[in-house]
């Protein structure tokens, strides 16, 4: 059982998680989007083996925020609460 | 020096003290170079290793293992044989495998135990029975042995399973695969890896990629911790680090790697004869010939490279398999273990050219690799042969994504996304 | 007789309680206090089990959790267990202990022929032969061997059992005297602590081993020390196994009870592990060194001191190393003639004066049949023994270290693995640190806790005599005489180690899976180090070269029961329920599970369900029809933004919508297909409420927050989930607004102040009520909204009034049939995971939308042009025939082969039209109305026409009627 540490709640247990994908995977707008662009958004993953950045939802709160964590050790390296009015 | 696999042969080695076997796959140095490089040393890259071979006549190939061949999701799952698909593009696919399988023993003089006793998909409500029968049907159009199940049918397959009024998962019917079954996982490995050694195939364990050799936009070798090994056909099949790779050589998948866990009871005696898979627990479940009751669940929702079991994802998977199987709170958990699996949007295979151009790709089988091995062999093996797809992998092309053809099996069963 | 109880002694007997139980239908006398093995020696029962593959006999090796040998199914007085250690079970009164592996009985089992054609059956025999013609001609009889225990089918559970979440500062599991002291010392730091230990009695290898702590005898201290945990409030728990390290340290625990109880489940969460967990003693190398009769050295001193059992009369201990020197000293002085064969030749410790020592000679080879009769020694002496003792050193359990990936350093001195480079929270202390004497131990445990605070405890010292670590390894090796057994339960000898070296199964997971060394129920806590130390010698590599198998969890096997705790029928998988439900039930509802949801699928009980079903339908066009329709999505979008969220989140324009009125729409996944269905209403300006499907309702919910946080923010929208606030009752039918009028809900149900698709509020009984007309059934439609807790009397008046319309009650089978009929759609039913909107005919917004919204880009892509997409089409059948099946596919034949060309999604015998109806998917469907094609389901061919998907009233005026 891991403990992730939501930035609005503390350390709660994993299952109170949801994986949200790649941090960073800035959605494309407009029908001109390249499909192969477009595809990228929707499917290409970095799924690093290590250090990774992703976007987790607390679902008890229903807050999504960024976490860095390593995949083979499980370490939890930091968590952020998203940008805008939820930084402060 | 005792070289085919046969009962006479164990009664004269019998007799000898068995002493007269010999390796079941070399370990030879690996060369400078060879006419194709298969990396990764599970089911999928031996099958294939022994099917360039064998298939087409390819014999100067090396498959490189950063660790012990069959070790990785070979060697750690559950070890269902099914091709109880819906739609004909996975069937295709699914149904070369479930073949070969049958054939897999003879072929590779390896007895496999390919366990043909049967497979039932539970159906608990009128609306699985829906989609039962619209995937019964789908599967016997495209020339898949399937059956519908009635409650009786599926009580006189798994009698131990909860028939009670109160089941929390009670049986309307189920889809059934008679031709299913389990097969011995490290067997396939071992049999795919004497059979392609003996046809000249290099076993390279204990060696790891560290980069591609890439020249003039093609890949040409790589470099591994045993030196630099160089081909101008590269595969691919190294299930649950297929992204690490994909890093090294330039490109991205569509991959999410996951923990799936594994695990079985202490041995008993034989109490289920078939694999029996319920939707409404997310729990499949066989007994082994070795008597355990082998189990297995749904992914640990997590992104994870830890070739390791958890407990939250254990106590519902049990809790699951106690819904089914109320007796089996008697028995006991004796070993749990997990492997990764490399997750697709569609959870279909990916199996074509790289964008790196010589560089193969046998990747994204999911939870459901193990079966598919003799079918991933052969057409990453024709891939690597021909440079071109055989009729059956085109459409597990990476081109998909960008068209928009998926081949989602879950969409098929109703499943929105 | 050989083996016996002793008239004195025993610390974990109560001479005064005596017990009985049965084995293989024998009975056997003990004490309260006695394991079932050790009542079984006490009574000499030698043989107590069959091994897996030759059923060699099998007699006791331990009296521990490594016990490879002794299994028994129990059950009589307590709940049926299947493979039970009797080495640490509780013996009870009336318990009933079963051989395993054994027919009829362990020292009568028919199948022991097997062991004389051993040597055509060596290791992984199986994969060379049985594949002419056929693996499963043969597989049925090698399955019928399979398995040790028996399952019992008329097993109950006991009830549930118990999970319990813990946190303390220091986790110390085991309390031998290193995990004793550590705790002492760690409470004396102002640590919590829990304590836990797998015996029935604290002390571990204190419990039979000689000493004295602080000045005491070891007794008084382990009291002590307990007594001083207990009363500073900590918890020390007994019979309680730590089976396993999970992520960030998580620990969990097996606790086993002696009253029936299923087993309870621990997880804790610990600042700090301290593993003392002991270590656990390895067998020799020699020729059928399994046989009845041969067992661990110390087990023998543990059965002797704890339960006063005498292990034989003539008894030779085989040891390479100092442990056993005590134990050859108490059995003499116990009464017993004793040989001990030390193979070291120089730097053995003195032998005891009661002992005959013979040194630098080692165990050739036993003999007896069922049991042992005698030994060989190296140099063909032999000597009779009724009992033979080996202690090939000792394995430090490290078994949760290596779970928590800490790496594992090898000791020559020692012979063994000891843990490595320390991992975070972790401290390993006493013999699994490789500790042997006790002043080592403390020292090593005084170690263990210091990180975590100032103690104010002195760490124990040992005053007593000391134990001494001298061993010279002694492995398996290549080329040994005779059968040489590694791994007792599955049969694994050293021929079988080196066959599988002779085939290059090398590795050390080759190894354990090419012939199942390790992988029994003991999981090879005595065999996987000889293994691999063979394996090490034949390869000519170090040992440490070779490594260790993986470990992983359990520690000791953990029964599913207390894995699944709670977790049962509702818990485990919970229904949502109706806020009326109970109205229903009084009103004959026969409930259904839909989505999730527990929902009435028609009244008038279980009889004739279809007659119903079909009635329900019928007067629900003919007049009017309540429905619960509560389970419907009702998630309002708050905020100077929500018109631009919901022009974004929807595949429709809903910025257009007026206040007051609702608009039909779909949402799409990013992918382009149609993940929902159902009405946005305009509340005002600023306020929408999404009426969602009752299936998707957390999905939609968890959607329209993540694009909240991830385009728009919290200023700009808000979102709340009111679905379970409110109940909706539903008012259908050509009298719907004549019946509602009777109600006086205080608002204008005049068409023009409430027309179709428009919202309106009133109230009832002081609340407030939102009434939207809206229409799932094609006919005039109300659907009333109120707080759920205040539906109840509203539900009562609709019913009441109702009487005079001859109103029915209609569940959702009948809404079925009736939405069916009209053509409309339920998503997941009639749609599935590729249909686009186009595919349902909704075409518009594709085509002329400007704005970005969800899925947008997907529905241009190649896939998405296709002109071969199976889209939304109504299906006939010809007059006279039943309605097609559901999940039927439409077929065509090409290139010679049958292809589907779509699937039936939805079929109903229409009470309305007196025909059936049928919704479907079907290749191009759109454009092939009135064509006729082939329908096959479970291989049978019927005939159906392809037609517009609304059957009943096209134009639409019986909303409006």
């Amino acid at each position: 059982m891991q403990l992730f540490p939501c930035p609005f709640c503390g350390p709660r247990d994993e299952t109170e998680f949801h994986y949200g994908g790649d941090a960073g995977n800035a959605r494309p707008d407009g029908v001109d989007v390249p499909v192969g662009r477009w595809a990228d958004y929707l499917y290409l993953r970095t799924n690093p083996k290590g250090t990774a950045r992703e976007i987790w939802v607390h679902m008890n709160c229903g807050e999504f925020f960024v976490m860095e964590r390593d995949t083979v050790t499980h370490t939890v390296l930091s968590s952020t609460a998203l940008g805008g009015e939820n930084a402060a | 020096m005792t070289r085919i696999y046969s009962a006479l042969s164990l009664f004269k080695e019998g007799l000898a003290g068995q002493t007269g076997w010999q390796p079941a796959w070399r370990s030879p140095e690996p060369k400078p170079s060879y006419g194709a490089i298969v990396i990764g040393g599970g089911g999928h890259g031996l099958a294939t290793a022994y099917y360039l071979a064998r298939n087409h006549n390819i014999s100067r190939v090396a498959v490189l293992e950063k660790g012990w061949i069959g070790g990785g999701n070979t060697g750690r799952n559950t070890t269902v044989v099914r091709s109880n698909y819906y739609y004909p593009e996975s069937v295709e696919l699914y149904g070369l495998a479930h073949r070969l399988y049958e054939g897999l023993s003879r072929d590779l003089n390896y007895n496999v135990m390919l366990s043909q006793r049967g497979m039932v998909n539970l159906c608990h409500s009128t609306a699985e029975m829906e989609v039962g029968a619209r995937t019964v049907n789908a599967m016997q159009i495209n020339g898949i042995d399937a059956e519908l199940f009635s409650p009786e049918d599926v009580r006189r397959v798994a009698p131990i399973y909860n028939f009670s009024a109160d089941a929390r998962f009670p049986v309307f019917g189920g889809i059934w695969q008679g031709r299913a079954g389990t097969a011995r996982h490290d067997a396939v490995a071992w049999g795919y890896a004497r059979a392609a050694s003996r046809l000249g195939v290099d076993i390279i364990q204990n060696c790891e990629i560290t980069d591609f050799i890439i020249e003039g936009g093609r890949c040409r070798g790589v470099q591994t911790t045993r030196g630099a090994i160089r081909a101008d056909r590269i595969g691919m099949a190294v299930a649950g680090h297929s992204s690490v790779l994909a890093a090294k050589a330039g490109f991205r998948l569509p991959i999410n790697s996951y923990a799936l866990q594994a695990c079985v009871s202490e041995p008993v005696k034989p109490i289920l004869d078939t694999v029996v898979l319920s939707p409404g627990t997310g729990v499949y479940v066989s007994q082994s010939d070795k008597g355990e009751i082998v189990i297995g669940g749904g992914l640990d929702r997590i992104p994870s490279y830890a070739q390791r079991g958890n407990l939250p994802t254990l106590e519902t998977v049990i809790a699951g398999l106690l819904e089914m199987f109320p007796i089996f709170g008697q028995l006991k958990l004796m070993r749990q273990w997990a492997g990764i699996v490399d997750v697709v949007p569609d959870s279909s295979p990916i199996i074509g050219e790289s964008p790196l151009p010589g560089l193969f790709l046998n990747c994204g089988w999911g939870t459901g690799g193990f079966k598919a091995i003799p079918a991933g062999g052969t057409l990453l093996a024709q891939l690597l042969a021909t440079g071109k797809h055989n009729d059956i992998s085109r459409p597990f092309d990476l081109d998909r994504f960008a068209s928009g053809r998926l081949i989602d099996e879950a969409a098929g069963s109703g499943i929105a996304h | 007789m050989t083996a016996s109880r002793l008239a004195t002694g025993g610390s974990a007997i109560d001479r005064s309680r005596p017990i009985r139980f049965s084995f293989d239908g024998a009975t056997v006398h003990g004490f309260a206090g006695d394991t079932i093995a050790s009542a079984l020696l006490a009574g000499d029962v030698a043989v107590v089990g069959r091994s897996f593959k030759y059923h060699r006999p099998r007699g006791i090796w331990g009296a521990g959790v490594e016990e490879p040998n002794a299994l028994v199914d129990i059950g009589g007085s307590v709940p049926a267990t299947p493979n039970t250690r009797a080495t640490t079970e509780a013996a009870r009164d009336g318990l009933v202990a079963k051989s395993v592996n054994a027919t009829p009985t362990a020292l009568a089992d028919r199948n022991a022929f097997r062991d004389r054609f051993s040597r055509f059956i060596p290791a992984a025999f199986y994969y060379k032969t049985f594949m002419w013609p056929d693996w499963h001609m043969f597989e049925p009889r090698i399955r019928a061997m399979a398995g040790l225990g028996k399952v019992d089918t008329d097993w109950t559970s006991q009830g549930t059992a118990d999970q319990i979440n813990h946190h303390c500062d220091v986790l110390v599991v085991g309390a031998g005297p290193a995990g004793l002291a550590a705790a002492r010392l760690a409470s004396g730091a102002g640590l919590s602590v829990t304590l836990v230990d797998d015996q029935q009695r604290p002390g571990g290898s204190l419990g039979h081993r000689a000493g004295e702590i602080d000045g005491k005898p070891v007794a008084d201290w382990i009291e002590e020390t307990v007594a001083e945990l207990a009363a500073a409030g900590h918890l020390v728990l007994s019979s309680t196994t730590a089976f396993g390290i999970y992520d960030h340290n998580l620990v969990g625990l097996n606790q086993r009870h002696r009253d029936g109880r299923p087993d309870t489940l621990w997880r804790v969460r610990p600042r700090q592990i301290v593993l003392a967990t002991g270590a656990i003693e390895r067998p020799l190398p020699f020729a059928n060194n399994d046989l009845p009769g041969i067992m661990s050295a110390d087990a023998a001193l543990a059965y002797l001191r704890r339960h006063a059992v005498l292990v034989g009369r003539r008894i030779v201990i085989a040891t390479n190393n100092d442990s056993a020197y005590e134990v050859a000293e108490a059995l003499a002085t116990a009464g017993a003639e004793v040989t001990l064969v030390d193979l070291r030749r120089d730097d053995t410790p003195a032998g005891p004066a009661n002992v005959r020592l013979i040194a630098g000679r080692s165990l050739a080879a036993a003999q007896g049949r069922l049991r042992v009769q005698a030994v060989t020694l190296d140099d063909g002496t032999r000597l009779d023994a009724d009992c033979v003792l080996v202690s090939g050193g000792w394995s430090p359990t490290i078994h949760l270290f290596g779970q928590a990936r800490g790496k594992l350093a090898w000791s020559e001195a020692r012979a063994a693995f000891l843990p490595g480079d320390p991992v975070d929270g972790i401290a390993v202390a006493g013999a699994a640190a490789g500790a042997v004497t006790l002043s080592e131990v403390f020292a090593g445990a005084g170690k263990a806790v210091a990180s975590r605070g100032q103690t104010t405890t002195a760490v124990p010292r040992s005053t007593g005599p000391e134990a001494t670590g001298g061993i010279l390894a002694a492995w398996p090796m290549p080329g040994s005489r005779g059968r040489v057994w590694i791994d007792y339960q599955n049969d694994v000898t050293v021929k079988d180690v080196e066959l599988a070296a002779r085939e290059n199964f090398v590795s050390v997971e080759h190894l354990k899976r090419y012939t199942t060394l390790g992988m029994a129920t003991d999981q090879g806590k005595t065999s996987n180090l000889p293994g691999l130390a063979l394996m090490a010698g034949i390869t000519g590599r170090p040992v440490p070269e070779v490594g260790t198998t993986t470990y992983r969890p359990p520690f000791t096997p953990v029964p599913l029961e207390s894995f699944a705790g709670a977790r049962a029928g509702e818990l485990m998988a919970p229904v949502r329920r109706l806020p009326l439900e109970s109205v229903h039930r009084a009103s004959g509802a026969v409930f259904q599970e839909y989505g999730g949801w527990l929902r009435p699928a028609h009244y008038g009980g279980n009889a004739d369900a279809q007659r119903s079903i079909a009635d329900e339908a019928r007067r629900a066009r003919r007049s009017v029809a309540l429905f619960d329709g509560s389970t419907l999505g009702k998630i309002e979008v708050i905020g100077p933004k929500a018109a631009e969220f919901v022009d974004f989140i929807y595949y429709n324009t809903m910025s257009t919508l007026k206040p007051g009125r609702c608009r039909y729409g779909f949402m799409l996944s990013e992918n382009g297909v149609v993940f929902d269905d159902g009405v946005l209403v305009r509340l005002d300006e600023h306020r929408f409420v999404v009426s969602c499907s009752s299936s998707h309702v957390a999905a939609v919910h968890a959607r329209l927050e993540e694009w909240r946080q991830d385009r728009f923010g919290r200023g700009a929208v808000y979102i709340h989930n009111a679905t379970a606030e409110m109940a909706t009752l539903t008012v259908s039918g050509p009298n719907a607004r004549k019946l509602l009028e009777t109600l006086d809900l205080g608002l204008s149900l005049d068409d023009a102040d409430l027309p179709h698709m428009a919202v309106s509020h009133g109230s009832h009984a002081g609340d407030e009520v939102r009434i939207a007309r809206v229409s799932f059934t094609g006919d005039r439609s109300y659907e009333i909204s109120i707080r759920a807790d205040r539906a109840e009397p509203l539900w009562a008046r609709l019913r009441h009034a109702g009487q005079a319309f001859d109103a029915v009650v209609i569940g959702l089978e009948a809404l079925m049939i009736l939405r069916a009929e009209k053509g409309f759609i339920v998503i997941g039913k009639d749609t599935d995971g590729t249909t686009l909107p186009q595919d349902l005919g909704v075409e518009g917004p594709r085509a002329k939308r400007q704005g970005e919204f969800v899925g947008r880009r997907s529905l241009f892509t190649e896939e998405a042009s296709r002109g071969d997409r199976m889209q939304l089409v109504g299906l006939t059948v010809p007059q006279g025939e039943a309605p097609l099946p559901t999940g039927a596919h439409g077929v065509r034949r090409s290139d010679g082969r049958l292809r589907s060309q779509g699937f039936v999604t939805s079929s109903y015998q229409s009470p309305a039209l007196g025909r059936p109806v049928a919704l479907g998917l079907i290749e191009r469907g759109a454009a092939r109305h009135g064509e006729t094609i082939d329908i096959q389901h479970l291989g049978k061919v019927s005939k159906a026409t392809i037609a517009a998907p609304c059957a009943f009233d096209p134009a639409g005026n019986r909303l409006h009627a």
